[in-house]
C-alpha cells in the first residue's frame, strides 16, 4: 500500500518538473533576456506564456507537501527539520515568485516592472536551486531517519546537492526554451521560435553534459541511489538519454511539437528514475517506506482523494491547457484591450 | 565569532516559531476572504451583466475579477509558505499527527487545485469565450471556495477536538479514522462560522471601497452597483453570522471549558457570572481587576434555561499547565470582546441598511452611513483576526488539546528568530505593495474613464460607456 501512495508522490513530483519547473525556467529566460528594450520581446513571451497556467501549476508542490506529510509524516518531519534553511529560502522565494509575477503585470511605470521583474526571475532561479539540493541531500543520505535533525548546512551544501541543484535549475530552464519555441510560434513570432529554439539547443547539451558529470559525483557522494541508477532504474536512465538526444535533433530540425513531448520524456523518466534508484527507501538509506507510512485508512483516503483528482483534476487541467494552446486565453499582447496594460 | 555564534544557536525557538505562524497566518486570513467571497460577488455583477445587459456590472465583474488575479496569486504564494512552515515550524507535530490532520488537508488540496484551474480561465477568459459559458467557468471558483474553507477549517477543528485516531503507548498514532478525523465535534459549527465569516468580509472590504468613492463624491451609478452588490450580501450574512456565533459560543460553553473561561475571563468557578467588558486579571490570576461587569450575563447568555444560576467552570478547576497563562486569558477575553463588539456594531449597520431598503425603498444617503461603511472593510478584518486570535490563543498550551503541547511541536532548529525577521520584513512589504498595486490599478481605470479612451469592452455585452461626469442621484 505505501508503495502505491509514493507512486502518486512521484506523479505529484514528476507533474510539478514538467509544469511547475519550466515555469520556474521561464524565470531564468526572463532573467537572462538583457536590458528593458532588448528584453522586451521575451519578457512579453514569457508572461504570455506562464500567466494563465502558473497557479494552476503551482498546486502540484502542495499536492506533494500534502501527500508526504500525510502518508510519510516522519520522513516529512526529518526532511523539514534537517533542511530547514534551504526549504525556509525555497517558501520566500515562491512568495517573492508569485507576487511580483502577478504584480510586473498590472503595474505600468517601467521602473517598477523592473523591479518586480528583478525579483521574480532571481527568485525562479533560487527557488528550483533549494528544491534541487533538498533533493540531492535526500539522495545522498545526508536526512537522519527518526525526526532527527541532520547537519543545517553540510546537508544541502555537499557535491549531490549541489549537482540537484544546477541540474533542477538547468532543467526548468530546458524545459521553459522548448515550450516557448512552441509559443512563440503560436504567437506568430519566427524572431522568437529562433530565439528560444536557441537557448533550447544549448540548455539541452548544457543539462547533458551536467547531467553526465553527475553519474561519477553520485558514485562518489551518493552510492546508494548510484547503484540503483546503474541497475534497476537503468531503462529509465538510457530512455531519458534517448528523448534528450532526439528532442534536441528534432529542435535542430525545427519540429516543435515532437521536440516538446520527447524534453517532457526525458525530464519525467529522470525524476521518476530518481525514485526507482531510491527504492524501497524514502530516506536513503536509513527509512523505508513502509517504515514511514502511516497506518492503512490514511493512506487509502490519499489513494481515494487521487482518483478523485484523476477524474476531475485532470480533465480541469486538460480544459485549461486547452483553452490556452487555442488561444482562447488571454488576448496577444499587442491587441488592445482589457488584458493589455503595458 | 564564536560567541556570536553561541548566541544565535541558544535562542529559544518556539516563541519566535509561534510568532512567526502568527504573522504568515494573519496575513494569509485576510486573503482568504477574498479567495473564497469574491468569486461570487463578481458572478452576481456577472449574471446581471448578461442577463439585464448592464454595462457597468460588467465592467465590475471585469474589474474584480483582475484585482482577484493580484490578490489569489498572493493567496496562493502565502498559503504554500503555510505548508511548508508545518513541517518547518512544528516538524514534530506533523511527524506524529500528521497522518491524522493531513487528511483533511489532502482534500483541500482539490479545491486548491480546482479553485486555480478554473480562476485561470475565468479571468483570462473574457474576450474569447461566449459570455454563458464563460460566466459558468465562474462556478466551480466559487463551490472550490466553500469546499476549500470548509476542509482546513476541518483541520483546524480537529486540533481543538482531536478524534479519529488511536494512539500506542508510546504516543504514536497507530489507527486512523478519517471520518472521525474530518468530522470531528468542532467541525460544523467551526466551518460554517469561518464561511460565513469570510463572505461577511470579502462583501464589506469591497463595499468599503465603493463606500468610501461616493464619499468622495463619485456617486455614480456604477459605484452604486458596486456598493450594493457586495455590501447586501454581507449584510444578509451578518444577522445569520450572529445566530452561528451565538451557537458556537454556547457549544464551547458545553465542550470546552477552559477557552470558555478564558473567553469570559472567569477565574473561579461560580454562578451569576457577570459579562466584564475589557478588564484583566490580577497578577495571581484570581480576580478580574477594571473593566465594565454586567451582572449575571455571562451565566444568561451561557445557559437561558437557568439563567443566572448558570455555573461556569473558571480556570481555577483545570490545572495550571493545561490551560492559557493569565496573559493569554487577557488576549483571549480582549479578542472576544473586540469580535462581539465589531460584529454586533456591522449588525447594527446591516440593520440600518435594510432600514432604509424597507422604509424608503433605498439604501441610505447620508454620508456619516457612508463613511462608516468605507470603514465597515477594514472593521470586519479586524474582526475576523479577533475571532482567530480567540480560537487560537484559547487552545493554547496546547497545539493538539490534551494531547501535544506547542512547545513539544516546535521545531529545533535554533535560527527560526532570523527567518522570522526576514518574514516580517517580507510580509510587510508584500502588504503595502498589494494595496499599492491594487490603488494603482483602479486609478488608471478612474483616469481611463475620465479619458473614455480606453475600450474596456469584452466581447460581449454593450459597449461600455464611460462613467458619466456628472454624478447622479442615489436612486435604485
Amino acid at each position: 500500500m505505501s508503495d502505491v501512495v509514493a507512486l502518486i508522490l512521484m506523479v505529484g513530483i514528476t507533474a510539478y518538473a514538467l509544469f511547475g519547473g519550466a515555469d520556474f525556467g521561464a524565470g531564468f529566460w526572463d532573467l537572462t533576456a538583457g536590458g528593458t528594450a532588448r528584453g522586451r520581446t521575451p519578457r512579453s513571451v514569457i508572461t504570455h506564456s506562464i500567466g494563465p497556467v502558473w497557479e494552476a501549476n503551482h498546486v502540484w508542490l502542495i499536492f506533494c507537501l500534502v501527500v508526504l506529510w500525510t502518508a510519510f509524516s516522519e520522513a516529512f518531519a526529518s526532511i523539514m527539520l534537517t533542511l530547514f534553511v534551504p526549504l525556509s529560502i525555497a517558501a520566500l522565494g515562491i512568495v517573492f515568485r508569485g507576487s511580483s509575477f502577478a504584480f510586473r503585470k498590472e503595474v505600468t511605470r517601467t521602473s517598477s516592472q523592473r523591479n518586480f521583474g528583478a525579483a521574480f526571475a532571481t527568485s525562479s532561479v533560487i527557488v528550483p536551486f533549494c528544491m534541487g539540493a533538498v533533493a540531492g541531500a535526500i539522495a545522498s543520505g545526508r536526512v537522519p531517519a527518526g525526526g532527527k535533525a541532520g547537519d543545517p548546512w553540510s546537508s544541502w551544501i555537499n557535491p549531490t546537492s549541489i549537482l540537484g541543484g544546477v541540474l533542477a535549475v538547468t532543467v526548468c530552464a530546458y524545459l521553459a526554451a522548448v515550450y516557448m519555441v512552441w509559443d512563440s510560434k503560436r504567437l506568430g513570432d519566427p524572431d522568437m521560435v529562433e530565439y528560444f529554439r536557441r537557448r533550447a539547443v544549448v540548455s539541452a547539451v548544457v543539462t547533458g553534459v551536467i547531467a553526465v558529470a553527475g553519474i561519477f559525483v553520485l558514485h562518489d557522494d551518493a552510492i546508494y541511489v548510484f547503484h540503483g541508477l546503474t541497475s534497476r532504474a537503468l531503462p529509465l536512465v538510457i530512455l531519458s538519454a534517448l528523448c534528450g538526444i532526439g528532442s534536441m535533433v528534432l529542435l535542430l530540425r525545427s519540429s516543435q511539437t515532437g521536440a516538446r513531448l520527447l524534453a517532457m520524456g526525458a525530464v519525467a523518466t529522470v525524476v521518476l528514475g530518481w525514485g526507482v534508484a531510491q527504492y524501497p527507501y524514502i530516506l536513503p538509506t536509513s527509512m523505508k517506506l513502509s517504515a514511514a507510512a502511516a497506518p492503512d485508512a490514511t493512506l487509502w483516503s490519499v489513494v481515494i482523494v487521487f482518483v478523485i483528482a484523476a477524474f476531475v483534476i485532470l480533465p480541469s487541467l486538460g480544459l485549461l491547457y486547452y483553452l490556452d494552446q487555442r488561444d482562447l486565453l488571454a488576448a496577444p499582447a499587442v491587441e488592445p484591450g482589457i488584458d493589455d496594460h503595458t | 565569532m564564536t560567541s556570536a555564534l553561541n548566541w544565535v544557536l541558544a535562542v529559544n525557538p518556539v516563541p519566535w516559531a509561534r510568532s512567526q505562524m502568527a504573522l504568515t497566518l494573519a496575513f494569509h486570513i485576510v486573503l482568504v476572504p477574498l479567495g473564497v467571497a469574491w468569486g461570487f460577488i463578481t458572478l452576481i455583477a456577472n449574471w446581471r451583466a448578461i442577463k439585464k445587459d448592464d454595462a457597468d456590472a460588467l465592467l465590475l465583474a471585469q474589474r474584480w475579477s483582475k484585482y482577484m488575479a493580484v490578490t489569489f496569486a498572493v493567496g496562493a504564494v502565502t498559503g504554500t509558505v503555510l505548508s511548508f512552515e508545518f513541517g518547518l515550524l512544528w516538524p514534530r507535530f506533523m511527524g506524529r499527527f500528521g497522518d491524522a490532520f493531513g487528511i483533511p488537508f489532502a482534500i483541500e488540496g482539490l479545491f486548491f487545485f480546482l479553485e486555480a484551474i478554473f480562476l485561470a480561465v475565468y479571468i483570462y477568459g473574457w474576450k474569447r469565450l461566449k459570455p454563458w459559458p464563460h460566466f459558468w467557468t465562474g462556478v466551480p471558483i466559487v463551490v472550490a471556495g466553500i469546499g476549500g474553507t470548509v476542509s482546513v477549517v476541518a483541520a483546524n477543528a480537529w486540533m481543538n477536538e482531536p478524534a479519529g485516531f488511536t494512539v500506542n503507548s508510546a504516543g504514536k498514532v497507530v489507527d486512523v479514522d478519517p471520518w472521525g478525523v474530518i468530522f470531528n465535534k468542532a467541525m460544523p459549527l467551526q466551518s460554517l462560522h469561518m464561511l460565513v465569516a469570510a463572505y461577511l468580509v470579502g462583501g464589506f472590504l469591497v463595499a468599503s471601497v465603493y463606500a468610501w468613492g461616493m464619499v468622495r463624491g463619485r456617486r455614480d451609478r456604477y459605484h452604486r452597483i458596486g456598493f450594493l452588490i457586495p455590501f447586501t450580501l454581507a449584510a444578509i450574512a451578518m444577522p445569520f453570522q450572529m445566530l452561528v456565533g451565538d451557537e458556537m459560543a454556547r457549544w464551547v460553553y458545553n465542550n470546552e471549558p477552559v477557552k470558555f473561561a478564558a473567553i469570559e475571563m472567569v477565574p473561579k468557578t461560580s454562578t451569576d457570572v457577570p459579562e466584564t467588558l475589557f478588564g484583566h486579571l490580577n497578577a495571581a490570576g484570581t480576580k478580574v481587576e477594571g473593566g465594565i461587569p454586567i451582572p449575571g450575563l455571562a451565566s444568561i447568555l451561557s445557559d437561558p434555561a437557568t439563567g443566572t444560576s448558570t455555573q461556569i467552570q473558571g480556570l481555577d478547576s483545570f490545572p495550571k499547565n493545561a490551560r492559557p497563562t493569565n496573559a493569554e486569558v487577557d488576549v483571549v477575553h480582549l479578542a472576544w470582546d473586540v469580535m462581539v463588539g465589531l460584529g454586533t456594531f456591522l449588525f447594527l449597520l446591516s440593520l440600518w441598511f435594510f432600514a432604509s431598503w424597507v422604509f424608503k425603498r433605498r439604501m441610505p444617503r447620508s454620508k456619516l452611513f457612508l463613511w462608516i461603511a468605507a470603514a465597515a472593510g477594514v472593521l470586519s478584518v479586524v474582526t475576523l483576526e479577533a475571532g482567530w486570535v480567540v480560537t487560537e490563543v484559547g487552545r493554547q498550551p496546547w497545539i493538539v488539546r490534551n494531547y501535544m503541547k506547542v512547545e513539544q511541536a516546535a521545531t529545533a532548529n535554533t535560527g527560526v528568530w532570523i527567518t522570522f525577521i526576514v518574514a516580517l520584513l517580507v510580509y510587510v512589504g508584500l502588504a503595502v505593495t498589494v494595496i499599492l498595486v491594487l490603488r494603482q490599478m483602479s486609478r488608471r481605470w478612474r483616469e481611463g474613464d475620465a479619458e473614455a479612451e480606453v475600450d474596456e469592452g469584452g466581447p460581449y455585452g454593450p459597449r461600455l460607456t464611460p462613467a458619466p461626469e456628472t454624478p447622479k442621484e442615489l436612486v435604485p
